[in-house]
């Protein structure tokens, strides 16, 4: 498989001239599995551009796959350009709900006064999944969700496909304020579902000194990231959802102060960048800036 | 869940309202017990252990059934309450939330009076994650005032 980061930013879009190397655009990550088959990590404002890149290269079929349904994560969904076109068949997948069906809390946003489109109007065929806790097969791979820690129903998603796997878990905050370091992995929330992938691209918002006056919010500080990471047992570290407010030098610090926590790997650790492609087959990893 | 580690089995992944629940109790000074959908207790707190004599990391997960002989839980009069009749038991077995008030017998071999309340865990489908139970220690002058 072949993922390619379209937007790493978290919480709100960020351009500007000091983020243009990391770039601005909110979470979206999209898998190109050796099916044809392409996933969709996250609807974020990343997602206009790749529904413009996708029309010249659509896929076999077509699955949407939402962490959770903050506006970072969601705002993209009316900009994605397959939406609009006539009987597409596109699969939504989202956490699920006791109160209410993943389409109505989508129609929350794709609706007025917040849009001017109808979720319902959509010309396309849009089928709705809760996300899977038990693993589904997908074209070549398969696809299995787990509740993580963030504010409100979060889940991340592990994509296994030839033997590799890939995991994307972009807010997470797995020690809500504690240390994680004594905590016994079955009990760290994310745990089973990062266990040993080949790639992990995680919630890295936080440098240490900014993460007490922003526990609970549902991100992760760069050391509780490592930690995590180095529990789990994960190859490569994919450092995520960046903080809006910080800048492309201040990012390469927060990678400095990561790779200091994980000697002997610095080069399994790097920084989300939009553009940024994760190649995973018979031949091992390779990420391209 | 990991497919490989059944529900109940020592170290086996645990659920994220169980991680959420121990993250409650481990800030708590009340004492609560966390029962897996397979019937293990699988945490308890510092204040817990006050009761058990034992810390958690000392003792680890065992049957929720060992861990009720082990308090010798009774009614107030002195009458046996059985595992399933237990607030624990009930909400276990019957999937609904249940309080008592209870003697245990605690690690110094005390026998000493407790409001316990213990309620289900239903995650966003409905599936069982398993049982909180706290012990509250039975203040009189609380009832009083």
């Amino acid at each position: 498989m072949q993922a390619r980061v379209w937007g790493c930013r978290g919480s709100l879009a960020a351009p500007g001239a000091d983020t243009v190397k990391y770039g601005g655009n909110t979470s979206c990550v999209e898998v190109r599995l050796d099916s044809g088959h392409a996933l969709v990590l996250d609807a974020g404002t990343g997602m206009r551009p790749l529904g413009v890149a996708m029309q010249a290269d659509p896929p076999i079929e077509l699955h949407i796959m939402l962490t959770h349904l903050h506006m970072d994560h969601l705002q993209g969904l009316g900009f994605f350009r397959p939406l609009f076109v006539p009987g597409a068949d596109i699969h939504i997948w989202g956490p699920s709900s006791p109160v209410e069906h993943l389409a109505d809390r989508i129609a929350m946003y794709l609706s007025p006064p917040l849009f001017p489109v109808r979720l319902a109007d959509l010309p396309s065929k849009l089928t709705f999944h809760d996300a899977p806790e038990e693993p589904v097969p997908i074209g070549s791979a398969t696809v299995r969700a787990g509740k993580v820690t963030h504010q409100g129903p979060t889940v991340g998603y592990r994509i296994e496909e030839s033997g590799r796997a890939l995991v994307y878990l972009p807010d997470h905050e797995p020690s809500i304020g504690g240390s994680l370091v004594d905590v016994p992995p079955e009990w760290i929330s994310g745990h089973d579902i990062a266990h040993k992938a080949d790639v992990l691209l995680h919630d890295a918002q936080y440098r240490e000194r900014e993460y007490p006056a922003h526990v609970g919010w549902g991100h992760s500080s760069i050391a509780d990231t490592m930690v995590f990471a180095h529990k789990a047992g994960v190859e490569n570290v994919v450092l995520f959802h960046h903080d809006p407010y910080h800048t492309d030098g201040e990012l390469e610090e927060l990678l400095v102060e990561a790779r200091g926590k994980w000697p002997g790997m610095e080069d399994r650790i790097c920084l989300a960048a939009e553009g940024m492609t994760v190649m995973l087959d018979d031949d091992g990893v390779s990420l391209h800036a | 869940m990991s497919m490989s580690e059944p529900l109940g089995t020592p170290g086996s992944p645990k659920s994220l309202p169980l991680i959420l629940a121990r993250e409650l109790a481990s800030n708590l000074a009340t004492p609560m017990f966390l029962i897996d959908p397979g019937g293990m207790l699988v945490y308890y707190n510092d204040a817990a252990a006050h009761i058990l004599g034992k810390s958690f990391a000392e003792l680890g997960e065992i049957p929720s059934g060992e861990f009720g002989a082990a308090l010798h839980l009774t009614t107030p009069d002195g009458e046996a309450v059985r595992r399933r009749d237990s607030p624990a038991g009930i909400a276990f077995f019957e999937h609904r939330p249940s309080h008592m008030t209870v003697m245990a017998t605690t690690y110094d071999g005390e026998r000493r009076q407790y409001d316990a309340t213990a309620y289900p865990l239903f995650g966003a489908s409905g599936e069982m994650h398993g049982v909180v139970a706290v012990f509250w220690a039975h203040r009189p002058e609380a009832m009083e005032s």
